[in-house]
């Protein structure tokens, strides 16, 4: 067991490694030249190098490499080129406010993805199945922004009952702040819901075909308690973990929707840095949401493994 | 469903599968059969896919001969305009009819996401191929590259990219092939590894035949199945992608019409309750990935069977 979890933390960083390779390739070696990028095509070649000394980018890529990764690592993660400022100012508040969104969305979601997928599973095959599967599907392959805007037309422009905005005016209690982020969330509960209920669905249905339901049935216990003793402890262990994998991708999601409510998180930072064409802070961006995404996944298999022996062995399945 | 422990000498990274858009396929290898066909017209929800998809594609071929107006042209006297007889989904900022918009709109996302989709099963179906079948430290190294490029989100990996090298037409088509290329690597892969231990590829080998042979000639017509539901799959996601680059300003860049960069362009003004400017770019947005989707569930449902 010890051994399954070493491993899965060694691959986790190995992953991590590859990953920064491959977000300082597209941030730092791909635009090409970024003293160019910064001051434009007009610039003369002379104020292009200068800012290529500044800026360090005139050292061959492994050497910049090492600097960012081992910064990165002592947990400098490089200066702003649009705001001469450490990113790490501008990053660690950004990473609060997703935090406080997500957890939102996640507030709502997760019960009702549950509910969602149980009482499909035990309709199973009928009209209600069918809806909620079907509703649960189409809402999460509709972009972010999209359902955002159906949202926000509904709830804030034609019945006002809640602000256009997600950024609560400072000082707000935290009651407003939550009023301000529940239409934010909306649309990332609508991508989670399908997905979350059609786990929940299927361990749900796997339960009830199971023998011990079957004797629990027979042994005259009344379908409630079958239900909440039996079918729902079992069939939510893996919806649960599924769950916690679903965590650095509610991150992905909120880097859209951050955009459409002018919240200032990280998907809004990124999304700035690159229009700004602030590298520095658009890598750090970028390599956070891995970081979040890759520790939400091995944290979750770690979870599975616990809750499920069967996966200890590193065996059969 | 892909939950259960995925066991193999290499574990992936993940034995739940990954977020909602990769590993939530069920390889369930075959070949695609001619009663598939028959089966496919006669489910409702491919017919009705079928039915939105022509419709959009009528408008990105024909779009700018039936519009009413000229979706680039601005009209200063009737800016922000809501929906009228004239303009029956309004003007936007500029003036231009949003209607003309969204029928044409519908052009560049319709050429740029079967482009993108088609690259990336081309190369996702080519490296799952060399994965599963010559497997070893091909496989090894290939799989952690492929887990690393997809430890973000596709949109985020996409845009990392799209930024990194510019915005254009065949830019777009690029970067997300590839991206979407990793995604079908590790479905088909895994549809291989299935393959592999079956006799007709000792009889392969023992007959001679090459390596490539093998891969597309041996083993590619049984794994058509996951290959043309991933493609169907992606094409959905493909669309989402696109729409969620232009509307971040990183796609379809204006004055094209374009739902995405449409919305990117008008959203400022929701709060002053112009509405119809970016409801309707959503709405085509939405029935676009919806009908894309029925149409790959019905695909895979029939071949699931």
């Amino acid at each position: 067991m010890l051994r399954y979890a070493l491993k899965r933390t060694g691959l986790a960083l190995l992953t991590l490694l590859l990953l920064s390779v491959i977000v300082f390739l597209a941030a730092q070696v791909l635009p090409g030249n970024p003293g160019r990028a910064i001051l434009g095509p007009f610039a003369s070649q002379q104020a292009v190098a200068v800012l290529d000394r500044k800026l360090g980018v005139d050292h061959p890529l492994v050497v910049q490499y090492w600097r960012w990764v081992s910064g990165v690592l002592r947990g400098s993660l490089g200066t702003s080129y649009q705001f001469q400022a450490p990113v790490s100012s501008f990053l660690f508040p950004a990473l609060g406010h997703s935090l406080k969104l997500a957890a939102v969305a996640f507030v709502i979601v997760v019960p009702l993805g549950i509910l969602g997928g149980v009482t499909a599973a035990l309709h199973r095959g009928g009209p209600i199945d069918r809806v909620i599967s079907v509703s649960g599907l189409s809402l999460s392959t509709v972009p972010e922004f999209v359902s955002g805007i159906v949202v926000i037309v509904v709830f804030a422009i034609e019945l006002k009952v809640l602000p256009v905005t997600a950024d609560a005016p400072p000082g707000s209690s935290p009651l407003t702040q939550l009023r301000y982020l529940v239409l934010p969330a909306v649309p990332l509960v609508f991508i989670l819901f399908g997905y979350i209920a059609r786990m929940a669905r299927a361990g749900t249905v796997e339960a009830l075909g199971s023998d011990y339901v079957r004797t629990a049935t027979l042994k005259g216990l009344p379908r409630w308690l079958v239900i909440r003793r039996h079918v729902l402890r079992n069939s939510l262990v893996p919806t649960v973990t599924v769950i916690a994998t679903q965590t650095g991708y509610l991150i992905g999601g909120l880097f859209v929707i951050e955009n459409l409510f002018n919240y200032p998180g990280l998907g809004r930072l990124i999304v700035t840095a690159a229009t700004d064409k602030d590298f520095p802070m658009l890598e750090a961006g970028v390599l956070f949401i891995g970081i979040v995404y890759i520790a939400a996944t091995l944290l979750a298999d770690l979870f599975y493994m616990v809750l499920n022996p069967r996966t200890r062995v590193g065996g059969a399945s | 469903m892909s939950v259960g422990p995925a066991v193999e000498e290499i574990p992936e990274a993940s034995p739940l599968g990954r977020g909602g858009a990769a590993g939530a396929l069920d390889v369930s290898a075959g070949r695609i059969r001619r009663e598939h066909l028959h089966q496919l017209v006669r489910t409702k929800t491919f017919l009705a896919g079928a039915l939105i998809l022509a419709w959009w594609v009528m408008c990105a071929i024909f779009g700018q001969t039936f519009a009413p107006f000229k979706a680039t042209s601005p009209n200063l006297l009737s800016f922000n305009s809501a929906p009228s007889a004239a303009h029956w989904f309004g003007t936007d900022a500029l003036g231009r009819d949003v209607l003309s918009r969204v029928v044409v709109g519908a052009r560049d996302i319709l050429k740029i996401a079967p482009l993108a989709t088609l690259l990336g099963t081309l190369v996702g179906t080519t490296i799952g191929l060399a994965q599963g079948y010559i497997g070893g430290i091909f496989d090894l190294v290939v799989g952690r590259v492929v887990d690393a490029a997809l430890a973000l989100p596709t949109v985020i990996v996409a845009f990392l990219f799209v930024v990194a090298v510019g915005t254009s037409t065949l830019t777009l088509v690029l970067v997300i092939g590839l991206v979407f290329g990793l995604i079908i690597a590790r479905t088909v892969r895994a549809a291989v590894l299935q393959e592999r231990e079956l006799d007709y590829l000792d009889a392969a080998r023992l007959r001679g035949e090459t390596t490539v042979h093998v891969m597309f000639v041996e083993i590619l017509p049984n794994v058509m199945g996951p290959v043309l539901v991933e493609f169907t799959v992606r094409l959905g996601y493909a669309v989402f992608t696109i729409a969620t680059l232009s509307f971040l300003g990183f796609g379809v860049q204006p004055p094209t019409p374009d739902w995405g960069a449409d919305i990117a362009a008008n959203y400022q003004y929701l709060a002053a309750g112009y509405w119809w400017e970016t409801l309707f770019p959503a709405l085509a947005i939405a029935s676009l990935v919806i009908a894309v989707n029925l149409l790959g569930d019905s695909i895979e449902a029939v071949l699931a069977q």
